[in-house]
């Protein structure tokens, strides 16, 4: 008997789809329950094709190796003090929005491959949810070690969990997930799966493991590497998702698309925090958030819509005007933030006058015209010593849950306000694509834990700021928030530098 | 002898995050308290699910056993991400090992065709039952709560999808690669009355909605029996029959579950130290699994090891839970 050589395929498929059977001692339903509330028609999971083929030997012996040469970095740039060798210290502002921001989102990435890889009927499906909920509690698992050294010597990380779960300008992501993961399992995968890891993915993790690596950030740098390859299998599925759910049913096709506008927008109003990440608080800038945009969105995405179009799919409706955000996105976002830094957790500054250069440089058609001139003018005040912060609280968009401070595209000296209004309640959206999103789904959207509301009614420890800042949020007031000027954390950095600040000179030299 | 090398000394402003301080004290970390204590959220979820509108996203209510506190709960393995794989990762490298050699010995061609034919019968059909296994301790991932839980269950999870692959590599070494022994066990795990006990059992835990009872339907009663009737006893008939050599094969599902254990107990423990409301829950659905199993795996135990087997097992189940402080 000599042994035949099953192809790779077909070895696969004896390992992970056979194990498969059908049940007959219980029903279908009772074991897969969320399979048909969405009105999504499966007709036959066999026509899955698995996206990537990893039997669990093979997945433990690669991403072992992996680790292992990850935590060896860690281990070296702890040791090292390798946060000496960032750019400048306002560099560190990135990770903490990345650790507060985006490492909880892979917690819930984490949960939320869990759900559907209980919940779909077909083997093929789940196994390979299963590997990327693994991979997703990797993501957050070695982000949180990664930032561990970062957080003993800089302000701002060491609640980032507490305040995922509380901070305002948090609950952009926080509810952003929160969405996807309470809506069935195709919408969560349409939404996660497709929509954020293969469409909006490289606006994501791109910028700030680019920026980490021309910032001197050996910890990110490294950690992002390493994900590279899981990632690699995340885009495949997200794929398969789709075109496994276009080709079991034509009535499946206007639900996806639904689903895509919907996601597309959600994806493209949490990416704001990208955009400004881009622009600002990269003190060794890698590319404008405007061409990052035309290359990874308008480019790789325009080709990808191209190809899915046989199935009658086309591109997200609000795509025009998300590319005509570009040119004004990081500024406005980056102007509600500075505003607002007394209340937030990582520093804001104004760009000094090489980095308006490049902005005027990188943005011609807005930069000058809408936003210079308001610098400046901020940066004249703090000089004067009345830095300036806004000491309101802002009205929220209801879907977005972002400050509404975005403009009108045809105008951008206008404020955008949309509203609807649901069972007798008025509700407000930064956008069309943001009051779209409510009106298709009223009942979920009317649920938002919108945090200024929350403050209002007395939710979040108090009535005075202070109450919801020091208590609720849990922020070391004087350290964590407020410019970047003065922070605790620059003069940490002049002092290991020997550098010292303009203030000190001046005492110095009187 | 360890070599100090000097680095520039910092002082650092602090330790750890705050929420590990809390917890620990404050003094640097371990790797596996920074990635499993609160770490899951907690608080202002947005929406309700519509898959479940009455609860909350993350949401303790999803069992009847009750802690003040879930991150009372300690995994002994300490195992994060980093440190789960690595560990598995040795002991795939033992196992490939292993099957190599079988492989290249062709020992299963060597083997007699009556200690074959059980083989295939009694002990590949177990790679269903394994998937079944991968679906329950996936299911109380997704739906558990804290990290420091629900992280093992993944483990635990992916680990089971492992060992249906090894499984079905035994059936592959078993019948020349031709795939004709996986099919077969395919019938018996479908049709075979021997079967049709665990399978059922398998799909009753499958429809259970309570995250904490699956968890004991499956690991703590189904595992502990089968593991002791298949990979302790039926390993002692094979060798008997001089094919010992299969047990080179099952090496990981041993090791494996050693490993496991000391998780499943120490879960177990934590529950039961935290109230009698615990203890009475839980003994309640170890009552009822346990029924449910001995009616469901005797014919099994049966044809596999004899008469009298799966009394053993029930005895070793029953030691451990008094271990863990569950008296029947
Ligand atoms: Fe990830
Ligand atoms: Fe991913
Ligand atoms: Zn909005």
């Amino acid at each position: 008997m000599s042994p035949k050589k099953l192809s790779l395929k077909e070895k696969y498929s004896l390992l992970t789809r056979d194990l498969e059977w059908e049940y007959s001692y219980r029903d279908y339903k009772e074991i897969f329950p969320q399979e048909e509330f969405e009105g999504i028609k499966i007709t036959d999971w066999s026509k899955w094709e698995d996206p990537f083929r990893l039997t669990m030997d093979a997945y433990w012996k690669y991403q072992a190796e992996k680790e292992k040469k990850l935590y060896a970095i860690f281990d070296a740039f702890a040791q090292n003090n390798g946060q000496l060798n960032v750019a400048d210290a306002r560099y560190v502002n990135a990770v903490k929005l990345f650790l507060t921001g985006v490492s909880p989102l892979e917690y819930q990435a984490y949960s939320g491959f869990a759900q559907v890889g209980r919940q779909f009927g077909g083997v093929g499906a789940r196994v390979a949810c299963q590997m990327q909920s693994l991979d997703e509690l990797r993501h957050v698992q070695t982000q949180i070690h990664a930032m561990s050294h970062y957080n003993k010597f800089f302000d701002g990380l060491s609640e980032f969990n507490h305040m995922h779960d509380r901070v305002w300008y948090l609950s952009v992501p926080k509810s952003f997930f929160d969405d996807a993961r309470s809506a069935g399992p195709f919408e969560y995968m349409v939404a996660i799966g497709f929509s954020f890891e293969y469409v909006l993915t490289n606006l994501l993790f791109v910028p700030f493991m680019s920026g980490a690596a021309y910032n001197g950030d050996m910890a990110t740098v490294t950690f992002g590497f390493s994900a590279q390859s899981d990632e690699a299998r995340h885009m495949t599925l997200g794929l398969e998702i789709i075109k496994f759910l276009l080709e079991q049913h034509p009535d499946n096709v206007p639900i996806v698309q639904r689903w895509i506008n919907k996601w597309f927008w959600r994806g493209t109003r949490v990416l704001t925090l990208v955009a400004m990440m881009m622009d600002y608080m990269l003190p060794n800038r890698v590319m404008s958030w405007k061409e990052a945009f035309e290359v990874y969105f308008e480019e790789a995405g325009g080709a990808l819509f191209k190809d899915l179009a046989r199935y009658g799919i086309e591109m997200p409706v609000y795509a025009e005007t998300a590319i005509a955000e570009k040119e004004h996105l990081s500024h406005q976002a980056w102007s509600i933030f500075y505003n607002y830094t007394h209340a937030a957790a990582f520093h804001t500054w104004m760009p000094n006058e090489r980095e308006m250069d490049w902005l005027s440089e990188k943005y011609p058609n807005t930069f000058d015209r809408y936003y210079r001139a308001r610098f400046e003018h901020w940066r004249e005040m703090e000089r004067a010593g009345e830095r300036f912060y806004n000491p309101t609280l802002p009205m929220l968009c209801q879907t977005c849950q972002i400050p509404m401070g975005f403009t009108e595209m045809d105008n951008p000296t206008l404020i955008a306000y949309r509203q609807s209004v649901f069972q007798g309640e008025r509700y407000n959206f930064c956008s069309d694509g943001c009051k779209d999103i409510f009106d298709h789904e009223p009942q979920k959207y009317v649920q938002s834990w919108l945090p200024v509301h929350q403050i209002f009614q007395g939710n979040c420890g108090g009535a005075e700021m202070e109450d919801v800042l020091a208590g609720y949020y849990r922020m070391n007031l004087g350290t964590d928030n407020l410019d970047f000027h003065g922070s605790p954390d620059e003069q940490r950095w002049n002092h290991w530098h020997n550098l010292q600040t303009a203030a000190e000179q001046m005492k110095k030299a009187s | 002898m360890t070599i100090e090398i000097k680095t520039s000394t910092l002082e650092p402003v602090r330790n750890t995050y705050e929420h590990i301080k809390r917890r620990f004290g404050d003094k640097p970390a371990s790797r596996y308290q920074e990635a499993s204590y609160d770490v899951a959220p907690t608080h202002n979820f947005h929406y309700r699910p519509y898959w479940e509108p009455d609860r909350e996203l993350n949401d303790p209510r999803r069992t009847a056993i009750v802690m003040q506190d879930w991150y009372a709960h300690r995994d002994p393995r300490q195992y994060y991400y980093g440190a789960y794989v690595q560990a598995r990762a040795k002991l795939q490298e033992i196992t490939e090992a292993n099957y190599a050699f079988f492989d290249k010995r062709g020992l299963g061609e060597r083997m007699d065709e009556a200690v074959r034919a059980r083989v295939i019968r009694c002990l590949v059909p177990l790679r269903h039952a394994e998937l079944g296994a991968n679906m329950n301790n996936v299911f109380s991932s997704a739906y558990g709560v804290a990290t420091v839980i629900t992280q093992a269950f993944l483990y635990n999870g992916m680990d089971r999808l492992g060992i249906a692959q090894y499984l079905s590599r035994i059936g592959l070494l078993l019948d020349g690669n031709s795939g004709a022994s996986l099919a077969s066990a395919k019938e018996y795990w479908m049709t075979d009355p021997v079967w049709q006990g665990m399978r059922r059992y398998i799909e009753n835990v499958l429809v259970l909605k309570d995250w904490f009872e699956v968890f004991i339907a499956q690991d703590v009663v189904l595992d502990t029996l089968v593991y002791d009737l298949m990979y302790r006893q039926f390993d002692e008939v094979l060798t008997e029959l001089d094919g010992g050599d299969i047990a080179m094969l099952t090496e990981f599902m041993k090791e494996w579950h050693k490993d496991t254990s000391r998780w499943v107990d120490a879960v177990m423990k934590t529950c039961i130290a935290e109230s009698d409301h615990n203890r009475e829950t839980i003994g309640s659905w170890v009552q009822d699994w346990r029924e449910k199993a001995v009616t469901d795996l005797s014919p099994l135990a049966e044809i596999a090891v004899g008469e009298g087997a799966l009394n053993e097992s029930v005895d070793i189940l029953n030691k451990r839970l008094a271990k863990v402080g569950l008296n029947s």
